[in-house]
């Protein structure tokens, strides 16, 4: 210990008697360095912590109803009706349009976002909140919505039962007919 | 009460109340402002005052209500939180507990509320009076720039604690709230440029707000927590700062003679 102390003595005598020699200039280099170093690992730790932060705001686990999901048997389903079986609970209808194609729609007015109804009596899909009105393809045709429904990828699983994904959206085009659109957001069985 | 000036004397020699204020008050210029520089709470405060700058019509005392209004917000939202819990089967009906049946509920959840609404109103004629009497101007640049944070503040609390009644009006207020925070530019599902980033709605800016990608369980609990400990402490830091600054940039701006 005490020789230890006489040499950092030592060693600043040094500094003082050459400042501004190689000696005094190697020590600011180093001082320099050492003070980049420290800040620098401050940063950087404040930068991973931030990020893992920011990450800790996004779960990995979801406590809702999944986004892929089955809904039964292409026979459960008669030719030209809609199915509100899954609008509570995963906002879908399954739609079976009169030639025997599928597709799945968000239950979702393209004006506010309110949940229109299937009404049966008048084939069409009626929107409370302002009187949008929609053909059963999700084309609108009265009221203020300004494009068709959006639909969801609708394909059929291994086990013979149809699966929906609401990952895969097909956003419906102002004035376009989204059969027309979207060919692939039709399933032929 | 012969005897009052006796007892005060015994009260002041007393080592408590020695140990508390320190030193013997007299009602002079100095003590007085000793007694605002000594006061940790009133140290923010600019101890001398023009005359002319609390004239109420000047500054319409809107800056130290807008403090009221967030004090009392405070100790009711505290006592609030005693009978909330911020669950999607007991929210709606806690508040119905607090309106019926709980002891003083009813004022308390009242005075959370309208205050809440009283304070949105006050903080912007606060920043109306503060532009219109041009208060905002150099030395005081920066002190504005802290009081547009806490408008900000102040209205994502008033957001914030709108949903947790979970009732039809804060869910949809939360609903359209966080679909517009969809349409952020590259960090929104719905916003322009997001796709070359490859955001879903499992993984954009109002996933992180909701903490799912529907309004359920987690967006009340997380709306919350901004709510009752995230913001207001944010908020009363940067008030500590904003009090500060106006002592520091020489007191309240006072009218032009």
């Amino acid at each position: 210990m005490q020789d230890e102390k006489e040499l950092v003595t030592e060693q600043n005598k040094e500094i003082m008697d050459h400042s501004g020699t190689d000696a005094g200039q190697a020590s600011g280099d180093r001082r320099k360095f050492l003070m980049r170093v420290g800040w620098g690992s401050l940063a950087g730790f404040l930068a991973i912590n931030s990020a893992a932060f920011l990450r800790f705001f996004y779960p990995r686990v979801l406590f809702e109803p999944p986004s892929q999901f089955k809904v039964g048997f292409p026979a459960d389903y008669p030719l030209g009706t809609v199915s509100s079986q899954y609008q509570r609970e995963y906002r879908t209808w399954i739609i079976r349009l009169q030639d025997g194609a599928f597709f799945a729609m968000e239950t979702k007015c393209t004006h506010l976002g309110c949940t229109p109804s299937w009404m049966e009596s008048q084939k069409k899909f009626k929107c409370p909140c302002h009187g949008s009105g929609y053909y059963i393809t999700g084309l609108n045709f009265e009221g203020p919505a300004p494009r068709p429904m959006d639909r969801y990828k609708i394909s059929l699983a291994e086990d013979g039962q149809l699966q929906v994904d609401k990952t895969i959206k097909f956003p419906g085009i102002p004035g376009k007919e989204s059969n027309e659109v979207y060919p692939q957001s039709l399933l032929k069985v | 009460m012969k005897r009052l000036p006796e007892i005060t004397d015994k009260v002041k020699r007393n080592l408590i109340w020695k140990s508390i204020f320190r030193r013997d008050y007299r009602n002079n210029v100095r003590d007085r402002a000793q007694a605002i520089f000594g006061n940790v709470f009133l140290h923010l405060h600019p101890v001398q005052v023009r005359e002319s700058a609390v004239k109420l019509r000047f500054t319409w005392g809107m800056g130290g209500i807008t403090f009221f209004a967030f004090i009392t917000l405070v100790i009711t939202g505290v006592v609030l939180m005693f009978y909330y819990h911020p669950t999607i089967d007991q929210a709606y009906t806690d508040i119905k507990d607090l309106e019926f049946q709980v002891p003083f509920g009813v004022i308390l959840r009242n005075l959370h509320r309208w205050g809440a609404h009283f304070m949105v109103i006050v903080v912007m004629i606060h920043m109306f009076r503060v532009f219109m009497t041009g208060s905002y101007k150099a030395p005081r640049q920066f002190n504005w720039g802290i009081g547009v944070f806490l408008l900000v503040l102040t209205f994502l609390l008033s957001f914030t604690g709108y949903l947790t009644p979970w009732d039809q009006l804060g869910f949809w207020a939360i609903t359209v709230g966080t679909n517009m925070g969809a349409a952020t530019p590259l960090l929104g599902y719905q916003g322009p440029f997001s796709e070359y980033l490859h955001i879903t709605p499992y993984n954009d800016v109002r996933f992180a707000l909701l903490g799912g990608a529907q309004v359920g369980g987690n967006a009340l609990l997380r709306s919350y927590i901004w709510h009752c400990v995230a913001i207001p402490l944010i908020s009363i830091i940067l008030m500590f700062v904003h009090f500060w600054r106006v002592r520091k940039d020489g007191g309240i701006s006072k009218p032009q003679k």
